[in-house]
């Protein structure tokens, strides 16, 4: 099989899939002309700094969907610190590996949890540091180089 | 229920194909070079299957070389088109954008090798014309090859009227008919055909066993394999006569079933078009007239190809899609491309392509499941929410 267990039961029971109207956060990365968009929406509780719930949108191949599922589970409930230091690694990890054509799937659902953490900052006047300068796909190591 | 929609990857096996193989592995099993009992019956069985092909392309038994499949006599033809083209001071060749990767991939050789390649654009038909061909040729024009039907979305090219624009102006024509053999009417002779690619595993045939047709007398052949005089000397390596002796067996059953399959699997495919293409922002990739009586390729906006490919796996259809995550490149098919389409849109392409076995109850099986599949990723996708609430134009 192409893929592990883990990856096609996250492909075929997608956990956090949908919207979020109320979000505090959106991620978007990927881009359609490549066949990977990722959205991510976060709810953050501002006092304690924590991601209380994530939804997901995805375009993509069976791998591009579980990755976001599985990011998703990553860091729901976790402090924001802790989900920007998820790495793509984690995400391939905890789904038992993918295969090497499929190692940018997990690249863009670590991007996107970075992308929506970004735009909670952005848009509470929080500042950072360039680590959440969010990659826009076409660099060399989405294209697989 | 389990579907098999993919039968242009390849098929299954036929009965009469197995039961024509069976005896050769154990009876005949001769090395037909050999000149004793056994090897001369192994030897009378390849003469067989040679003049069973020749007897369906309307060719010589001598015309007909085999090969380990379609890839194989491809190259094989090309190469050697371009070897008598440079003996001679022509380096030119005539092709398509959309041709098998075993045509592309040898032409990108022959580049390098300082040939000069005009790959013909693709009209949103999928069927060139003759004239575009004719527009092409030079006077250093060393070979035209266009594909008899495209493998991914069927269309049917001109190639009679190809073959005499080529026979006119005295160009070697070689046609890849690997979609085409054992499911179009094929007469080398009346299509003005030179060469010619045919591959057993798509008419129920066994893997690996290839035919290359060459008319008498027109393109001197060179080897891809070297070693024994087995085919003349231009194909070395001990003969695969259960793989050559099924693939005749299948050959004769398919030409000789040939209308009443096309009747039967051209219904399938096109009840299968009219209620699939009832999905709102999908498109059939292709003309529907001139098509492979079994190939159905349509494009769903706001979705991908390889997750429509395991959803429907998982209920029991089995087919194929051109998009990049199902070829471990980033790139669509160069097909869907070809044509026109936005490489958003090729992503979300689906391939099914049906062959006799099919019922209508399985074609029933498939119109039932896949709507929902289709609303399921569209409702998952941020592509398609842009596409819903304006944010992003539809562009089927």
């Amino acid at each position: 099989m192409l893929y592990s267990e883990k990856v096609m039961d996250h492909f075929q029971n997608p956990r956090n899939v949908g919207k979020m109207d109320d979000a505090d956060g959106v991620g978007e990365v990927g881009n359609a002309k490549c066949g990977d968009i990722m959205r991510m929406y976060i709810k953050v509780d501002h006092d304690t700094q924590t991601i209380t719930d994530v939804k997901f949108n995805t375009f993509g191949c069976g791998s591009a969907i579980a990755t976001s599922s599985m990011a998703t589970e990553m860091i729901k409930g976790k402090p924001i610190s802790e989900a920007l230091s998820l790495s793509n690694q984690a995400v391939v990890e905890a789904l038992d590996g993918l295969p090497a054509h499929k190692i940018h799937c997990s690249v863009l659902a670590e991007q996107a949890v970075k992308a929506a953490v970004k735009d909670y900052y952005d848009k509470n006047n929080i500042s950072y540091g360039k680590e959440l300068q969010v990659c826009d796909h076409d660099c060399a190591h989405c294209a697989g180089e | 229920m389990r579907v098999y929609a993919d039968n242009a990857a390849t098929t299954a096996v036929s009965e009469t194909s197995l039961a024509a193989m069976l005896p050769c592995f154990r009876e005949y099993y001769g090395n037909p070079s050999s000149l004793h009992t056994v090897g001369q019956e192994a030897a009378e069985r390849l003469s067989l299957a040679r003049q069973t092909f020749a007897r369906y392309l309307h060719c010589n038994p001598a015309e007909i070389t085999f090969t380990s499949g379609g890839s194989e006599a491809d190259n094989q033809a090309l190469l050697s088109a371009a070897a008598l083209g440079e003996r001679k001071g022509k380096k030119h060749i005539i092709s398509t954008q959309f041709e098998h990767h075993a045509i592309l991939h040898t032409l990108n050789k022959l580049r390098k090798n300082g040939f000069e390649v005009t790959l013909l654009d693709i009209p949103k038909s999928g069927v060139i014309t003759a004239q575009q061909v004719k527009d092409a040729i030079r006077p250093d024009t060393c070979l035209v090859t266009i594909m008899f039907a495209n493998n991914e979305i069927g269309t049917i090219q001109p190639i009679p009227e190809i073959g005499k624009i080529c026979r006119e102006a005295g160009v070697p024509f070689h046609t890849d008919a690997v979609q085409a053999a054992g499911h179009l009417p094929i007469d080398v002779q009346a299509m003005d055909i030179g060469m010619l690619s045919l591959s057993a595993h798509k008419f129920h045939g066994p893997k690996g066993v290839g035919v290359l047709y060459v008319r008498k007398g027109s393109v001197p052949l060179v080897n891809v394999i070297e070693g024994g005089a087995q085919e003349r000397g231009k194909r070395a390596g001990t003969e695969n006569i259960p793989g050559i002796v099924g693939a005749a067996a299948a050959f004769k059953e398919a030409c000789e079933h040939m209308a009443e399959n096309a009747e039967k699997v051209s219904r399938l495919r096109d009840k299968l078009i009219a209620e699939l293409t009832k999905i709102p922002h999908s498109i059939l990739n292709g003309e529907q007239e001139r098509r492979l009586p079994g190939n159905v390729n349509l494009c769903f906006e706001g979705i991908e190809g390889e997750s429509l490919l395991l959803l429907l796996d998982q209920q029991g259809v089995e087919a194929s899609s051109g998009s990049a995550c199902t070829s471990g490149s980033l790139d669509p098919s160069h097909v869907l491309l070809a044509l026109g389409l936005p490489h958003e849109v090729a992503h979300g392409s689906l391939r099914l392509s049906l062959c006799e076995y099919n019922t209508e109850e399985e074609i029933d099986h498939i119109i039932a499941v896949l709507p929902g599949i289709i609303s399921y990723l569209r409702e998952m996708s941020p592509v398609w929410d842009e596409l819903e609430n304006g944010q992003r134009e539809h562009v089927i």
